[in-house]
């Protein structure tokens, strides 16, 4: 199938594999065919950046420095999304295998997880699979060790470099890029960082191959992604499903009949209103997502909405760089002085333009993708920010 | 090297140059605010933003290494937009009280906003927000967190150059802020009030307390007679903030502005350096005796200097366990002040209690040392007001003296006389040379060998400097320290500073004798010199120390007619009891927290 064309519910990520026959499978291969046969799946990043996994580890694979490190991105903070929690609740050997066959491709022979404050109850359920994934490696004959950094709660420390100056011990801080994680990650060694579903799919994609995992999806979004779905939905939860549906195929599933507006990819994605469903396609070619689906019908006020988010990233910005600090105060205070009729509703534009250049100049992720929100709900619901 | 082309011109830098360095060769002018020549690249403020041909985003030129084909363009319209936004947000957190404030017209800030922001502003007023206090209670230097603008230059240099981290950054978001351990005030921090954060940050956050109109006060007043002294470094600086360029020495011409500001007795500070050789010296050489023929094992080493106060407060907290090694000297000022109202006061007949004794330093931890509760030996507070050479320049102005016109003049006498050997005290490495040129002639009865009394070892900008100096040719009575080895070790900014205090610590240090100063370059680039500062502006200023030197006529501090006198009619010889009563001092251990 080249072009997926409708909302297709799928079993690899939580489907019950044996490990060890999987691993056995990847440490037979060279490290040069891990990377070609994960290249050659098209995934990309499942944290929502969407960079493509083989890539990354290609550039890691060429770096000098033999002491190397695969990180695994367990922070997940992006609000709306909770799949990884579910995905390390019930597979976390997968997570575990794919870190191993991760570090085989880049050539390290360790693994830290960075696992979120707020998930710290699972901890002692998931090192206690780690002491069995450690024998079972041992087993095999595969030298290779994780260890468990814990957040504590900064939104910024899922930015891979915030991150890292985490696990050292500093204050969890973007760093200039470049150097590059690949080059310069944690204790700025060559570094490979995926998010927790990206290493499970590699999982999969050993096990069942490259071109069987790329029938699935679409041309620019490859395979099937874990949603974790919110809101204003009879069925909320995790919903594991092939990429290339619209907005509309994803409301017909999961919506109550009254669905005014989907938040694709959370407080850091886009807001798709009722007008776009149908042109709107879920992946890296239309609004891509780390997994944040939230439904919105029509008893929600945008404007609460929106002040959500942006007292969210006000609170939540580092503070290191000026776009974002003063920037998300300064959309906060401008929508709530719109609303007050403070200022003129014509000050949205001005806001709108503030979002455009903290989409160009701020130092991360973070403050790039503040606007994205911003814009799309002050755009799509302008009348509800003024009145 | 690495080819690129910035606004059409081709150029080429080195590997590893940013492109605001690629910018720089082609004469192109980036707007840069957290960027600072003396520290690591933060890449924060977002100020030198420019736009590279294929990049998604834009980039900022200081924290971007150039890579071969870039093709930069730093004045787009996407450029300029970017930029005004970005300073129109940082003006909406920074309270512009601008025509009321210490750094009008010398604020990094201001002239951004001059370029980029003027007209009606876009943004909503953030600092209401944020009620904020103004943070007083060190002596030396306030803190106004609604003018600081996070660039962190001062976080960076505390930690980088002076190794103290007395501020940092705490929260995030909208309550991110510099602060200090528990958000304490900074008088009850770790903090050595060395004032580089001062100079350092581009706005108002940060700035010395002044003491101007206290001394125009005492000025004014029939009753007081105001006795002012003058730093070593102050008159190769001072020139900066008066339109000189750096490295232009003004000694006259600030002597004769101080008399004209109504200053009762224009006095020099180099008298009274001068006096802290013979008596730092004269330690030195007892201390090495206690040792070598005397077998006193209490005696330990290196011997520090203690002319800055800013090292001094580092050792008290960080290394307490050191301290005896500390020279027991007052630092120059101290000695002057313990004299000024007990020396001074005999020899002009002048009843103490109305002298106001002002001195001029190129340093804040100056005012910290003058409150320290033990400098009060003449009876009185020994030194009454300090100010920075950048208030001295203020008040230059303020009395509106042309000082470019000015005819040079020469200090008062008593304690205005001044060897080049004192005037080196201002640079790195300066006391060290100074002491070696007196005592070594104590010890031999012959100069130094070194060409024209150069001790060119002991100078430079290296962060630290060894030099043994071999002793020959003894007199009798010092044959003990024949063919010995004396080893010296200099060391300025207290980061340098704590490479050696860990070799002390370790048991490794080889040293007899090191000179530490708190700032980076000694007392020229100390925290109350005109700013802005870099490693260029403080090598002009040293060259102009060392030209002064060498253009004095007495080039060695037991030739100063003043200090001779001073011994002959006062105190008797260095380290008498009456010298120890006024010239010496005892330290404190404080907390390390």
């Amino acid at each position: 199938m080249e072009n997926n064309t409708g909302l297709n519910k799928v079993d690899l990520i939580f489907e019950k594999i044996d490990p060890k026959e999987v691993l056995t499978k990847a440490f037979e291969m060279t490290n040069e065919q891990i990377i070609q046969e994960v290249l050659e799946s098209g995934l990309k990043g499942r944290g929502g950046a969407g960079f493509p996994t083989g890539l990354k580890w290609k550039y890691t694979a060429s770096e000098k420095d033999p002491d190397k490190y695969i990180v695994c991105n367990a922070d997940e903070g992006e609000p709306g999304t909770f799949k990884d929690r579910e995905i390390l609740d019930r597979v976390s050997y997968k997570v575990y295998g794919g870190m191993a066959i991760a570090s085989k491709a880049i050539g390290a022979k360790n693994g830290i997880v960075y696992l979120r404050g707020e998930y710290r109850f699972l901890l002692p359920q998931l090192m206690r699979e780690l002491e069995l994934f450690h024998k079972m490696i041992d087993e095999i004959g595969y030298d290779f060790r994780i260890r468990y950094y814990m957040g504590s709660g900064a939104y910024i420390c899922g930015e891979e470099s915030a991150l890292f100056e985490s696990i050292q011990g500093d204050r969890g801080e973007p760093r200039n890029k470049p150097p590059y994680p690949t080059t310069s990650g944690v204790f700025y060694k060559p570094t490979s960082i995926n998010n927790v579903e990206t290493l499970v799919t590699v999982m999969e994609i050993i096990k069942h191959g490259a071109k069987t995992y790329n029938q699935l999806g679409t041309k620019d979004s490859r395979g099937s992604k874990v949603f974790s779905v919110s809101g204003d939905t009879p069925t909320p939860g995790i919903f594991e499903l092939e990429l290339g549906m619209t907005v509309q195929q994803f409301v017909n599933e999961f919506g109550d009949g009254d669905t005014k507006a989907v938040q694709v990819g959370g407080a850091s994605g886009f807001c798709v209103p009722r007008k776009k469903f149908n042109e709107t396609i879920i992946g890296f070619e239309g609004v891509p997502t780390g997994g944040s689906m939230k439904l919105f019908n029509s008893s929600r006020s945008m404007y609460n909405v929106l002040h959500n988010y942006l007292d969210f990233f006000a609170e939540e910005s580092c503070g290191q760089c000026t776009p974002c600090r003063v920037g998300c105060q300064q959309l906060l205070k401008g929508v709530q002085n719109v609303k007050k009729g403070d200022v003129k509703s014509t000050y949205l534009n001005e806001l709108v333009k503030l979002a455009e250049t903290m989409k160009v100049a701020s130092k991360c992720g973070l403050g790039q993708s503040v606007g994205n929100a911003f814009r799309t709900i002050v755009e799509n619901f302008r009348e509800e920010i003024i009145y | 090297m690495i080819n690129l082309t910035i606004n059409d011109q081709k150029t080429s830098v080195p590997a590893g140059s940013t492109v605001l360095d690629a910018a720089k060769k082609l004469n192109i002018n980036i707007p840069t605010l957290c960027n600072h020549p003396d520290l690591c690249i933060a890449g924060n403020c977002r100020v030198c933003l420019v736009e590279q041909k294929g990049a998604r985003t834009l980039i900022a030129a200081c924290a971007m290494p150039v890579a071969e084909g870039m093709d930069i363009h730093t004045n787009t319209l996407k450029v300029r937009n970017a930029r005004k936004h970005v300073v129109e947000l940082l003006l909406s957190e920074h309270r512009s009280d601008c025509t009321k404030c210490y750094k009008n017209q010398k604020c990094e800030l201001q002239s951004l906003a001059n370029e980029f922001a003027f007209g009606d502003t876009i943004f909503l007023d953030l600092v209401e927000d944020h009620p904020y206090e103004i943070d007083r209670s060190s002596p030396s230097f306030m803190k106004d967190d609604s003018k600081c603008i996070r660039c962190q230059r001062c976080v960076r240099t505390c930690s980088e150059l002076q190794y103290i981290s007395a501020i940092a950054v705490a929260n995030k978001g909208a309550h991110q802020k510099i602060s200090s351990f528990h958000d304490r005030p900074m008088s009850h921090v770790v903090c050595t009030n060395c004032g580089q954060c001062v100079n350092r940050c581009p706005t108002g956050a940060l700035v010395e307390k002044t003491y101007i109109d206290q001394v125009w006060d005492a000025i004014y007043d029939p009753e007081k007679h105001v006795v002012v002294q003058t730093a070593p470094a102050v008159r190769v600086a001072l020139g900066e903030d008066l339109g000189y360029d750096p490295g232009e020495r003004v000694t006259g011409k600030m002597v004769t502005a101080l008399r004209q500001l109504g200053f009762n007795s224009v006095l020099d500070t180099d008298f009274s350096a001068d006096l802290t050789i013979m008596e730092e010296g004269t330690e030195l050489l007892t201390r090495l005796k206690k040792a070598l023929v005397d077998g006193d094992k209490k005696i330990s080493f290196p011997m520090f200097t203690s002319c800055s106060p800013g090292w001094i407060k580092f050792i008290e907290h960080k290394y307490p366990e050191f301290l005896p090694n500390l020279s027991t000297c007052k630092s120059p000022q101290q000695m002057f002040g313990a004299l000024a109202k007990t020396y001074y006061a005999q020899k002009r007949k002048i009843d103490p209690s109305k002298i106001v004794s002002v001195s001029v330093m190129p340093c804040t931890a100056k005012k910290y040392e003058a409150d320290r509760p033990e400098m009060r030996d003449s009876g009185y507070k020994d030194i009454d007001y300090v100010l920075t050479t950048r208030e001295l320049a203020v008040m230059i102005k303020q009395a509106g003296i042309n000082f470019r016109n000015l005819e040079p003049s020469h200090y008062d006498s008593i304690m205005g006389d001044s060897t080049g050997a004192a005037v080196i005290f201002g640079a790195t490495g300066g006391v060290m040379e100074a002491a070696l040129r007196t005592a070594y002639e104590i010890v031999t009865g012959r100069e130094v060998p070194f060409n024209n009394l150069n001790i060119t070892p002991v100078r430079g900008m290296e962060g630290v400097k060894e030099v043994t100096i071999k002793i020959e040719g003894c007199t009798d009575d010092w044959k003990f320290l024949e063919g010995a080895e004396l080893k010296t070790a200099i060391a300025h900014g207290l980061t340098n500073a704590n490479k050696i205090m860990r070799l002390v610590r370790q048991g490794k240090s080889p040293y007899h004798f090191v000179e530490i100063m708190a700032c980076p370059g000694g007392c020229i680039g100390g925290g109350g010199q005109p700013i802005p500062t870099s490693m260029e502006i403080r090598k002009n200023r040293m060259k102009a120390i060392y030209s002064e030197d060498e253009h004095m006529i007495l080039r060695k501090s037991h030739e100063n007619p003043d200090v001779i006198a001073i011994y002959k009619d006062f105190l008797g010889k260095p380290n008498s009891h009456k010298a120890h009563e006024l010239l010496h001092t005892h330290y404190v251990e404080r907390e390390q927290y």
